[in-house]
């Protein structure tokens, strides 16, 4: 039998597509967010909050050709959920580009000033979303809803990372109270990273939708 | 549907609606039709169509959605050679049993056609009362009857003042609830419908469905749509019908219409309504 709406397949393909750039581009600001605090570089700082810029264009324009799918072919079953999915995605990956960016300015924020200690956890945070993004996407590219859940659930490693990076700051502030304002600075860059876990997991089990059809909380946050 | 397993994980299931326990109001059991070859045209078709509620079949040409339907009420078999099998119960009786008057049957499940067909001679008012007029029952009451029957179709309005004018002087969308109104005025029990918006603008498209959905609180609705968005819109429940190679129809799945939607069982109905074949 013929293959039809071919036209229709091909911009439903290039929306996935489009998908898998921004998420790239996210993960990249992820890295370099961490990269520019570790090495207290302000350059580097600078370029990922402009980069936030495209990251959050290209999520307009990823919604804008959803929608205009949506309108004009009508999309069923697993088109439609791939499409809903990806409404939801987009979502959770610009959200992540903005914990970057909030990363980033804590990087700013030390300017005339020097890191409290070397960052040992923030950058195995960083590496953990970042590993966690990409395997997701790959899932999403070959549509494994078990590699989609199996992902969500290091969320956990993610949490504990977190919860061992705030009991040694307070640690810092006990024993020093001048350096409070520089741990916390620390503690807010920690729980973006937390936080942008978080949003993979989101990102996971909007995957398991769009390959099952079922909507389930594969992860809990333990914040 | 939103359920919480043991586990604490939290599902959603588009399809968790059954009306498992409800008896259909139409059954059908392995109906096999031909159309004088020695090959059927649809084969061992078992389906069932739930009171109050809309029946979608679809598929694409030659499938034998239409064959399937018109076997529903007997109508299959007015034509020259052609012949059923199998069993179709209208609630508990065989309607293709010995002895079975195919009128009283089709009074019981009344028909509404592709095209708009009003008799072109008759006023609007006589074309209400006509099947009920050539089912040779003398009616009394009939200004109720057609006040009721137009006023279900939502015409009673447009055309109170004119109910002595030809049928055929109403536009399409008009005529087509003309037709349901003189379905209806027999007061069947279900109502089947082929392509019944094929011939009609997006507008008198929207006011059929619409009308279906107030339909289906008295009567049982089968509708046979070339349009997947039609389907999804006006049913509850969802029909697939396909020719294999052997150009035989059958049903391949049959399910709530929102899980057929969003999230059918079987790949042909999936390759089908995604637009990946046809």
């Amino acid at each position: 039998m013929a293959v039809l709406r071919e036209s229709y397949h091909r911009d439903l393909q290039s929306l996935h597509d489009e998908v898998l750039v921004l998420g790239k581009m996210v993960e990249k600001a992820i890295e370099r967010s961490v990269e520019s605090l570790a090495n207290l570089d302000f350059e580097m700082a600078n370029k990922v909050i402009e980069a936030d810029r495209a990251i959050n264009l290209r999520r307009f324009h990823i919604e804008d050709q959803a929608i205009r799918l949506i309108a004009t072919q009508q999309p069923m079953a697993s088109d439609l959920r791939q499409i809903v999915a990806i409404l939801n995605i987009v979502v959770d990956l610009e959200r992540i580009g903005d914990y970057a960016v909030g990363n980033a300015r804590i990087t700013l924020r030390h300017q005339g000033s020097t890191l409290l200690k070397p960052l040992v956890d923030l950058p195995r945070m960083a590496e953990a979303v970042s590993s966690m993004l990409q395997r997701a996407l790959d899932a999403m590219v070959v549509r494994d809803a078990a590699a989609a859940k199996a992902i969500a659930r290091e969320d956990d490693v993610v949490d504990a990372l977190y919860d061992q990076t705030y009991r040694e700051l307070l640690t810092y502030m006990m024993a020093d109270p001048t350096t409070i304002d520089r741990a916390t600075w620390l503690l807010w860059a920690a729980h973006n990273l937390e936080r942008a876990a978080d949003r993979v997991t989101n990102v996971c089990e909007r995957i398991v939708y769009e390959v099952t059809g079922r909507m389930e909380e594969v992860s809990v946050s333990t914040y | 549907m939103i359920t919480v397993g043991n586990d604490g994980v939290r599902t959603f299931e588009a399809a968790g609606r059954t009306d498992a326990d409800v008896a259909p109001a139409l059954r059908t059991e392995g109906l096999t039709a031909w159309y004088g070859g020695p090959n059927p045209a649809i084969a061992d078709v078992n389906l069932s169509v739930l009171p109050n509620k809309a029946t979608a079949i679809i598929g694409p040409s030659g499938c034998g959605k239409s064959t399937a339907l018109r076997c529903l009420n007997r109508m299959h078999e007015v034509i020259r050679g052609a012949r059923v099998a199998g069993r179709v119960y209208l609630e508990e009786e065989d309607i293709y049993a010995p002895g079975v008057d195919p009128v009283r049957v089709r009074r019981r499940i009344g028909m509404v056609f592709q095209k708009p067909n009003p008799f072109p001679m008759m006023s609007i008012f006589d074309n209400v009362i006509a099947g009920l007029r050539l089912s040779g029952e003398r009616v009394k009451n009939a200004d109720e009857i057609v006040w009721r029957c137009l006023d279900a179709v939502g015409l009673w309005g447009e055309v109170k003042d004119k109910l002595r004018s030809s049928g055929s002087s109403l536009s399409g969308g008009q005529q087509q609830r003309l037709c349901i109104a003189r379905a209806i005025a027999m007061e069947p029990d279900v109502l089947l419908m082929d392509e019944p918006c094929s011939a009609l603008d997006p507008i008198a498209t929207y006011r059929i469905e619409e009308l279906i959905s107030q339909l289906k609180r008295r009567y049982t609705i089968a509708i046979v749509t070339h349009n997947m968005q039609q389907a999804s819109r006006v049913s509850d429940y969802t029909a697939f019908f396909l020719a294999g190679p052997d150009r035989v129809g059958r049903l391949v799945e049959y399910g709530p219409t929102e899980q057929i939607f969003t999230n059918p069982k079987e790949r042909r109905t999936e390759d089908y309504i995604t637009g990946r074949f046809g």
